[in-house]
C-alpha cells in the first residue's frame, strides 16, 4: 500500500491466541505496549489500512463461544466498530457458515476502500468500503475443484491474497489447495502449482491439492512471486506458471512466513522450522532469512533473538512495514514480539510472554492519531 | 431453575442472557417475546434478536445452527436433548443462554 511511509511514528499489531495487543514506537526501537482488546477471543488476522487519510486497523476476531467476526477502529483501538450485519456473513443457498478470518488485505493506493478477506471455510471475499461489508467471491466459491481441497493442521482456509497493480491478477493461496489465479480481477480461476511438490500426497507433483503456507509478490519485477510451503520454499517469474525452488541455502525448507520488500526487488524474508515433524527453529536456534537475490542466496539474521527458541512462527505472524530501510516483525507461539529497524539485521523484543502470537501488521502513523497515552 | 429475576407474565417468553452478550441487546439482561401459545426455539430467538443482529450472530451461524459451545436451556434441559431448536417453549416460561466451557 502506497509509498515510502513519512510519518513520524509507528504501530505494530499483534494479534494472539487471548486478545489483541497494540505497539508503538517513534523509532522502531522503543516501543509502547497496550492491550488486551478482545481478551479470550482469538485474533488471526489484521489489515492496517492507512489510505484515505486515515488509519483504519481491521481485525478478524473469534470467540470460541461466539463466533468469527470482524471490527474496525479509526482511532488506532480506543473505540472498535462491529457492522451491525457482519462484515462477513455467508450469504443465505451457501450452507455455510464463516469460521474463521485468515486475511485481511488492503488493496493498492490506487483503489482506495477495497479489501480483500481470506476466510474458512476456503473462501475469498472483498470489499469496496474499507471493510464494512464483504461479497462472497463467487468465482472461486463455485469452483469445481473445491469439494477435493483439505484442511491443513490450522483448518482449511484461503490464507494468503496477492492483487497486481492493474487489479487484473489475483494470486490466492490456500491450505490446501495450493495457489490459484485469476487474471480477470477475481471473476475465474485455475490452479497454478507447476513446480510445487505435495510429498503428502500420492502424485508428488498435482495439478492442485499443495499446502501452500504463504505467498508474496515482489514488490518491484511484475509477475515474480515467492511461496514458503510445507516443506519447499518457492519462486516464480511468470505469473505462478511455474515456479523453481529457491531453497538453497536455507537451513530448513518448511516453515510458514514469506515476507517481501515494499519497494525493492528480489528481497524477501523466510522463518525456516526444521520440518512438519518438527516444528521448531532448527536446533531451537531462532533465525530470519533474507535473501536479496530473488532467492539465489540467502543471509542468516538472528541479532536480538532470543537463543534458544522452541516456538514456531506462524504463517502470518511476521510482516513489513513501508518505512526506509524497512521494518520486519514477527511473534512466535510462545508470545514474544520482535521488531527491526533495519530489514532483519538487528532486531529489539517488544513484548514476551503474550499468547501465542497468529498476527502482526505494522504500519508508519502521524503521532497525532496515537492515543493519549501512547504519546510521549 | 430460579433465576432470581422476576418470572414472565403467562403471556410473554423471556430470554436470559449471560453478562458478556448483554451489550449486544442494549444493556438488557433479559429479552422478552410475547407468545400467547407455545412457540419454538428458533421463533423466540428470531424475535428476541431481531433487533439485535451482532447478538443473534453470537448464537446462531449463518446457516442458523446454534453456535457449538453456546447452550440454551429450557426447563433446565438444553436444547440439544430435547428437540434442538424446535423445541417448544410455554408462555411464562424463561429460556437461559449460557456459555460452555470451552477453550483453554
Amino acid at each position: 500500500m502506497g509509498g515510502m511511509a513519512t510519518a513520524d511514528s509507528y504501530v505494530l499489531a499483534i494479534g494472539t491466541k487471548k486478545g489483541l495487543w497494540l505497539a508503538t514506537s517513534p523509532d522502531r526501537k522503543d516501543w509502547s505496549l497496550s492491550g488486551p482488546h478482545f481478551l479470550m477471543s482469538e485474533v488471526p488476522s489484521i489489515g492496517i489500512d492507512t489510505r484515505d487519510g486515515r488509519t483504519r486497523i481491521l481485525v478478524g476476531v473469534r470467540s470460541e463461544h461466539w463466533g468469527p467476526t470482524v471490527f474496525h477502529s479509526d482511532d488506532l483501538g480506543e473505540t472498535w466498530n462491529e457492522p451491525e450485519n457482519g462484515a462477513i456473513t455467508f450469504p443465505d443457498g451457501t450452507d455455510a457458515a464463516l469460521e474463521r478470518v485468515w486475511q485481511i488485505y488492503p488493496d493498492a493506493d490506487s483503489r482506495p476502500g477495497v479489501v480483500w478477506a481470506g476466510c474458512e471455510p476456503i473462501s475469498v471475499w472483498k470489499s469496496t468500503d474499507g471493510g464494512e461489508h464483504f461479497e462472497l467471491n463467487t468465482g472461486l466459491w463455485d469452483h469445481p475443484h473445491r469439494s477435493e481441497w483439505g484442511a491443513g493442521y490450522g483448518g482449511a482456509a484461503a490464507h494468503s491474497i496477492v492483487v497486481d497493480p492493474t487489479g487484473e491478477k489475483v494470486h490466492v493461496a490456500m491450505s490446501t489447495g495450493g495457489v490459484y489465479r485469476s487474471l480477470d480481477g477475481g471473476a475465474s480461476w485455475e490452479p497454478r502449482n507447476k513446480g510445487i511438490s505435495a510429498r503428502f500426497m500420492p502424485d508428488p507433483f498435482p495439478e492442485f491439492g499443495q499446502c501452500v503456507h504463504k505467498i508474496a509478490a515482489d514488490a518491484a519485477v511484475d509477475g515474480r512471486l515467492y511461496a514458503q510451503n510445507h516443506h519447499g520454499v518457492y519462486r516464480s517469474d511468470d505469473d505462478a506458471e511455474s515456479w523453481e525452488s529457491i531453497a538453497e541455502g536455507l537451513p530448513a525448507d518448511f516453515g510458514f512466513v514469506m515476507l517481501t520488500h515494499p519497494r525493492r526487488a528480489g528481497t524477501a524474508w523466510v522463518i525456516p522450522l526444521k520440518a512438519d515433524g518438527e516444528r521448531i527453529p532448527p536446533d531451537g536456534k531462532l533465525a530470519v532469512h533474507r535473501t536479496d537475490d530473488a532467492g539465489a542466496s540467502w543471509k542468516r539474521l538472528d541479532a536480538g533473538l532470543a537463543n534458544p527458541e522452541y516456538n514456531a512462527v506462524l504463517r502470518d505472524a511476521a510482516c513489513v512495514d513501508e518505512a526506509e530501510p524497512a521494518g520486519v516483525y514477527f511473534g512466535t507461539r510462545g508470545g514474544s514480539v520482535y521488531a527491526s529497524a533495519d530489514e532483519g539485521e538487528n532486531f529489539t523484543e517488544v513484548a514476551s510472554h503474550l499468547p501465542d502470537v497468529l498476527c502482526v501488521r505494522a504500519a508508519a502513523v502521524t503521532a497525532a492519531l496515537l492515543p493519549a497515552q501512547s504519546k510521549g | 431453575m430460579n433465576t432470581g429475576l422476576p418470572a414472565p407474565p403467562d403471556s410473554a417468553i423471556s430470554v436470559v442472557l449471560p453478562s458478556v452478550l448483554q451489550p449486544l441487546a442494549g444493556g438488557q439482561s433479559v429479552l422478552t417475546a410475547p407468545a400467547e401459545a407455545a412457540v419454538t426455539v428458533a421463533w423466540l430467538l428470531d424475535t428476541v434478536t431481531g433487533e439485535y443482529p451482532a447478538l443473534s450472530r453470537r448464537l446462531r451461524d449463518e446457516t442458523g445452527s446454534v453456535r457449538r459451545y453456546v447452550n440454551i436451556y429450557v426447563n433446565g434441559n438444553e436444547i440439544r436433548r430435547l428437540q434442538g431448536l424446535v423445541t417448544p417453549v410455554a408462555p411464562g416460561q424463561e429460556v437461559l443462554v449460557i456459555q460452555s466451557v470451552a477453550g483453554g
